[in-house]
C-alpha cells in the first residue's frame, strides 16, 4: 500500500493588478500512506490552492509535492480530485460520468463497463447508472463525482469541501460512506472542510492552516477509534480537541 | 395531450389561414393576376409537380441549398470555434466578418455570380455567405459557454486538446450550434434564390421569374413560392430533429 504525499515548503501568490496576493508561504504536510488528514482553516487562507497544487493542477511558486517518492509537477491518475461542486457532464449519464476518466485514459470499452459496474456498486447507485445529473440529488450526485474520482484507482484523493453545499443530514451520511469507502479502497485522504466536527470526525490528523498567507500552524491527532459510527460526530463537537482546533483558528483568524 | 389533440390546433390554424386568404381574393375582388385563391394554387402546385414542371428546378434549388448549407456552415464551425477561444483571431477577423454580414447580399450577388459564374457554384458561394455568420456567431458563444469548472476537471483528468473538444466543447456548444444552424438552413434558401435571380438557367428562383414574367402564370409562381417555403419549414425541421436527437435531455 502507498499514498504518501509529502508537501515541501510550498509557496503560491497571485498576480494582482497592484504587486502580488500571497496566497501560501512555507507550506509543509505529510501525508502517511492510508492516512486521512484533514485541512482546516479560516477563509482565503488557500485551503482549496493547497488542493490544487498537491493535485498538480497549479505551480507553486517556491516548494515540492512528491506522492510515493515522485515529483507531482502536473495532474496524476494516482491522485484523484474531488470538488466542492460535483461538476458532472449534463448530457452524460450517471454511468457515463463515472466511466469520463476511464474514456479519457483510454481503456477499452468492456473493461471500463466493469469497471464502473463495479463504483456504481460502491457507492449504492447501480439503479441510477442511465440517470441523467440533473435527475439527482445533490448528495447523489456528490456521489457519483467520488465515484469518477475513484475510478482509476488513486492512492491519494483530494477533497475540497466535498459535501458543504449539502444539507445536514446528507452531509452526515456522506461523511460516513465516505470513512466506509475509505476502508474498502484504502488510499490516503486529505479533505478541506470548513467544519471541526466534520474535521474531527473523518481525520486521523488535523491540520489547522493560518490566514493569508497560509502556513501548518497546528498538527493534531484525533484519538478517536475507528471504526467510526455517527454518534462519533457529537462526541466529537464537545471534545476538548475541538475546543483546542477552535483555540487553534481563533489566534490565526485574530 | 395525444398526438390528435396536438395537431388539431395546428389544422384548425391552417384552416383559418386558407379562410382568411379566400376571403380576402373574394371581397377584394381580386382577379388571379393578383392574388389566384387557394384552390387555385393548390391545383396548380399538384399540377406542376407531377408533370415536371417544378422537380427538375427544385433539385437544382435543393442541390445549392444543401451544398451551400454544409460548406457555409462547416467554415462557421471552424472560424467561430478560432473566434471562442483566441483574441487574436477575433481581434482579426471580426471587422471583416461584421462587414460582409452588413452588406446586403442582395448587392454582392450580382458581382459574385459575375465572378464565379452563372453554374452551381456561385449559388453555393452566395448560400454559403449568408449561412456562415450566424453559425460562426452561434459557435462562438457556444464554445465560449463551456463551463470553466468542467475544463479544469477535463485537465485534472489529463483530458488531450482533442479530447477536450470531443467530450467537454462540443457536446456542450451543441445546443447553441444547432440554434444557429436553425437560422442559417432557412437563410440558405434565401440565399440560393436571391443566386438564382443574379444569373441562372434553373432552379425555383428561376420559374419564380418565368412564372411572373414570360410565362405569365401567376398560379404557377403562387406554386412555386409555396415550394419554396415548403423546403425552408422541412429543412429547418430536419435540424431541429438533430437537434432532439443529438442534443437529449439535460
Amino acid at each position: 500500500m502507498s499514498g504518501h504525499l509529502v508537501i515541501r515548503d510550498v509557496a503560491v501568490d497571485f498576480a494582482r493588478p497592484r504587486g502580488r496576493l500571497d496566497v501560501l508561504d512555507g507550506v509543509d504536510l505529510e501525508v502517511q500512506p492510508g492516512e486521512v488528514v484533514a485541512l482546516i482553516g479560516p477563509n482565503g487562507s488557500g485551503k482549496s490552492t493547497l488542493l490544487r497544487v498537491a493535485a498538480g493542477l497549479l505551480t507553486p511558486r517556491r516548494g515540492t509535492v512528491e506522492l510515493d517518492g515522485r515529483a507531482i509537477v502536473e495532474p496524476d491518475p494516482a491522485i484523484g480530485l474531488v470538488f466542492q461542486e460535483p461538476r458532472l457532464l449534463p448530457w452524460r449519464s450517471v454511468a457515463a460520468n463515472v466511466a469520463y476518466p476511464l474514456e479519457l485514459a483510454g481503456w477499452p470499452r468492456p473493461r471500463r463497463d466493469a469497471r464502473v459496474a463495479e463504483l456504481l456498486e460502491l457507492i449504492g447507485l447501480t439503479g441510477f447508472a442511465q440517470a441523467r445529473p440533473s435527475q439527482l440529488s445533490g448528495g447523489m450526485r456528490q456521489r457519483v463525482a467520488l465515484a469518477r474520482a475513484l475510478a482509476l484507482e488513486p492512492r491519494v484523493l483530494l477533497l475540497d469541501e466535498p459535501f458543504s453545499a449539502l444539507d445536514a443530514l446528507t452531509r452526515e451520511r456522506l461523511n460516513l460512506e465516505l470513512l466506509e469507502l475509505w476502508g474498502r479502497t484504502a488510499t490516503s485522504i486529505v479533505v478541506v472542510t470548513h467544519s471541526i466536527q466534520e474535521a474531527i470526525f473523518l481525520a486521523d490528523r488535523v491540520a489547522v492552516l493560518s490566514s493569508r498567507p497560509g502556513r501548518i500552524v497546528a498538527n493534531l491527532r484525533v484519538a478517536l477509534p475507528r471504526p467510526r459510527a455517527l454518534d462519533a460526530l457529537d462526541a466529537a463537537a464537545v471534545s476538548p480537541l475541538a475546543v483546542e482546533i477552535r483555540r487553534r483558528l481563533g489566534e490565526v483568524a485574530a | 395531450m395525444t398526438r390528435g389533440a396536438a395537431i388539431l390546433p395546428v389544422a384548425a390554424m391552417l384552416a383559418v389561414a386558407l379562410i382568411a386568404w379566400k376571403a380576402i381574393v373574394v371581397v377584394g375582388g381580386l382577379p388571379v393576376f393578383i392574388l389566384p385563391p387557394p384552390e387555385v394554387v393548390g391545383a396548380r402546385f399538384v399540377r406542376a409537380w407531377t408533370d415536371g414542371t417544378i422537380p427538375p428546378h427544385f433539385g437544382a434549388t435543393l442541390q445549392e441549398v444543401i451544398l451551400g448549407f454544409l460548406v457555409g456552415a462547416g467554415l462557421a464551425l471552424v472560424i467561430g470555434y478560432g473566434l471562442a477561444r483566441s483574441v487574436l483571431v477575433g481581434r482579426l477577423l471580426s471587422p471583416y466578418l461584421v462587414a460582409a454580414q452588413a452588406t446586403p447580399i442582395l448587392a454582392l450577388a450580382p458581382l459574385l455570380a459575375l465572378w464565379f459564374g452563372a453554374g452551381l457554384l456561385s449559388k453555393v458561394v452566395i448560400c454559403s455567405l449568408i449561412v456562415f455568420f450566424p453559425v460562426a456567431v452561434a459557435t462562438m458563444v457556444g464554445v465560449r459557454s463551456v463551463d470553466a469548472n468542467l475544463l479544469e476537471l477535463g485537465r485534472s483528468l489529463r483530458a488531450t486538446r482533442r479530447q477536450v473538444v470531443a467530450t467537454l466543447e462540443i457536446p456542450a456548444a451543441l445546443p447553441s450550434i444547432l440554434g444557429g444552424m436553425r437560422v442559417g438552413v432557412t437563410l440558405a434558401v434565401v440565399g440560393a434564390i436571391v443566386g438564382e435571380w443574379a444569373g441562372a438557367d434553373r432552379g425555383l428562383g428561376v420559374l419564380v421569374n418565368l412564372a411572373r414574367g414570360s410565362l405569365f402564370d401567376i398560379p404557377l409562381m403562387f406554386a412555386t413560392l409555396l415550394t419554396i417555403a415548403l423546403l425552408g419549414v422541412v429543412l429547418y425541421g430536419l435540424v431541429v430533429l438533430t437537434e432532439r436527437r443529438l442534443v437529449g435531455p439535460r
